[in-house]
């Protein structure tokens, strides 16, 4: 069963602006669904829908089987949605804010406070649950807005850019949760501004640009088609000027750094072989962009 | 059972709310309205004699209870959903499956108990100036709970269409504080001149606060059935509204 599907989904605001121009879009039960898209692509908007935070102009949703329009209590009960932004009440405790929200779901009390014990636990917020909100730090406040979308054991959790602006040791630590939530059975469809996240967590790929999805397969379809890589060397002995090297597209970025674009079917090792001859140490290299980088902005573009 | 739920956690966060900041919403109400005793019905109201047979601290009794039970009402669920909208939180209503009317009753019901609170307060308050009589039980409450139902209703759709915190202060200030005044709180409508009396029969404040009198001491200056239905119908036309709204996503979705 599919745990997400949209038909012909289209948008258009007030002021005349066509966020969504009929999106068709399919989530498999049980996937890691990354949703990318530049800013202004419509990924908010489409997000907005789903969860009932936007009105649609036309087109149909439908959550683990049942349509947003006509069972909108059983679509909303599937579907749990972690922001992008801060959106608690900041003046409540972490508990409470976590409790209501079972509450708004219609979770009696006492399993409603069970419930809450135990995503304020995986989440690590057990300590601070009488801690008012506003006190806590910005990866805190994110991992509570993971507890707040997991209360109502839902079975499609959407998490729209859940790391923005959290630092690199709580961006993996995130990273392992939304695994662990994704092996316990519940789909995740996660959009992100950081690529390396996506390709490293996600199986499928939606790519969205201009209100239309214009790219959908799996991510390792999409990464098997990238036929260029981009990488920066540092070498040993200043340079004047690039080396030439047929097949290979090499520029000196300073004396001691050369960008080199090298084709899929050429490789490093003839690459490093041949600035061997020409007496070029190399000290270092690093991947210029992500490959997952590369590939949207080509789509996007 | 589900919605039950959803409903009692908005009217106990509603109440947990106003309650904690009791500073906010529960003494300014004590200390005015203790002035106003002392003021008007004791220093002053001893040299206006007696209104419609009752003295004028007796008089003002009702009024000033009802009073402070609209502006509470009113501010109650104003300032809570602006700040829902505000902060956004309204979207955790939103998201889950809540429908619209619980969405509305849990808000009004927070109205209605802190206008309630906040109107025992004043009564309590009032029992230090003189005795408060209740001869229409029945009518009191039923004016108690009518009057609080509408202006949180009414509160609420401000909330809806405001987009600024001036926004939420202007009606209170320039509309229900003047209405309130000019309801017949602090006279009898028999004391104004000529056509003022039958301007003043257009201000819907004063058929609430003359029905909440006949309760409490058995004096109006209007129909008393007039003033029920005219109050049940601005409920019954403000609930069709704010479903409306809520129904339309004014205010609250893109």
């Amino acid at each position: 069963m599919h745990a997400l599907s949209i038909k012909q989904l289209k948008k258009t605001y007030n002021n005349g602006f066509e966020a969504l121009k009929g999106v068709d879009l399919e989530v498999e039960s049980g996937d890691f669904f990354a949703l990318l898209g530049p800013n202004g692509a419509g990924k908010s908007t489409l997000i907005g829908i789903i969860s009932s935070l936007v009105n649609k102009s036309s087109g149909s949703v439908s959550v683990c089987g049942h349509d947003l329009a006509r069972e909108n209590d059983q679509a909303k009960s599937c579907i749990g949605l972690v922001p992008q932004e801060i959106n608690f009440n900041q003046f409540e405790t972490v508990k409470n804010v976590v409790l209501y929200q079972a509450g708004f779901y219609g979770i009696p009390r006492k399993q409603a406070l069970q419930r809450t014990e135990v995503c304020l636990k995986q989440m690590d917020l057990w300590e601070k649950r009488d801690t008012v909100s506003r006190r806590l730090s910005g990866g805190m406040k994110r991992r509570l807005m993971i507890a707040r979308a997991m209360v109502h054991s839902p079975r499609l959790l959407i998490l729209d850019e859940p790391t923005a602006g959290v630092d690199i040791e709580i961006r993996r630590s995130m990273w392992q949760l939304m695994r662990d939530v994704n092996q316990q059975g519940t789909t995740i469809i996660l959009t992100t501004h950081y690529l390396e996240e996506a390709e490293s967590l996600c199986r499928n790929i939606a790519i969205i640009n201009g209100g239309r999805i214009i790219e959908k397969s799996s991510m390792s379809d999409l990464l098997s088609r990238i036929n260029i890589e981009h990488f920066v060397l540092d070498i040993v002995t200043p340079l004047t000027a690039a080396p030439a090297i047929p097949g290979y597209v090499i520029e000196l970025a300073d004396e001691k750094t050369l960008n080199v674009t090298v084709p899929k079917n050429l490789g490093l090792n003839s690459l490093f072989a041949q600035l061997s001859m020409r007496g070029i140490t190399v000290s270092s290299l690093k991947n210029k962009s992500n490959r997952l980088e590369q590939l949207f902005i080509d789509l996007v573009q | 059972m589900k919605h039950s739920i959803a409903f009692f956690t908005i009217l106990g966060k509603e109440i947990r709310r106003f309650t904690r900041i009791w500073p906010q919403t529960l003494l300014p109400p004590a200390i005015s309205t203790a002035l106003y005793f002392l003021i008007f019905g004791k220093l002053i109201g001893d040299r206006v004699g007696t209104i419609s047979g009752e003295t004028y601290m007796n008089y003002i009794v009702p009024g000033i209870i009802l009073m402070s039970v609209i502006s509470h009402a009113y501010s109650n669920v104003v300032s809570s959903f602006y700040s829902t909208k505000f902060q956004q939180h309204i979207e955790e209503l939103l998201v889950a499956p809540v429908p619209n009317w619980v969405i509305l009753a849990g808000y009004v019901s927070g109205g209605i108990a802190r206008g309630i609170l906040v109107g025992i307060v004043v009564a309590a308050i009032a029992t230090m100036f003189t005795e408060v009589k209740v001869m229409h039980w029945d009518v009191a409450a039923a004016v108690f709970v009518l009057t609080a139902t509408l202006f949180s209703l009414l509160g609420f759709i401000n909330a809806v269409f405001a987009d600024s915190f001036d926004a939420i202060s202007i009606i209170p200030n320039f509309v229900l504080t003047p209405l309130s005044y000019l309801g017949g709180v602090f006279y009898s409508l028999t004391m104004l001149p000529g056509i003022w009396q039958q301007v003043a029969l257009a201000n819907p404040i004063l058929y609430m606060v003359n029905a909440f009198r006949y309760g409490l001491i058995g004096v109006s200056d209007v129909d008393i059935n007039l003033a029920f239905a005219i109050t049940g119908g601005f409920i019954v036309l403000l609930t069709g509204f704010s479903l409306f709204l809520l129904h339309r996503g004014t205010g609250i979705k893109n």
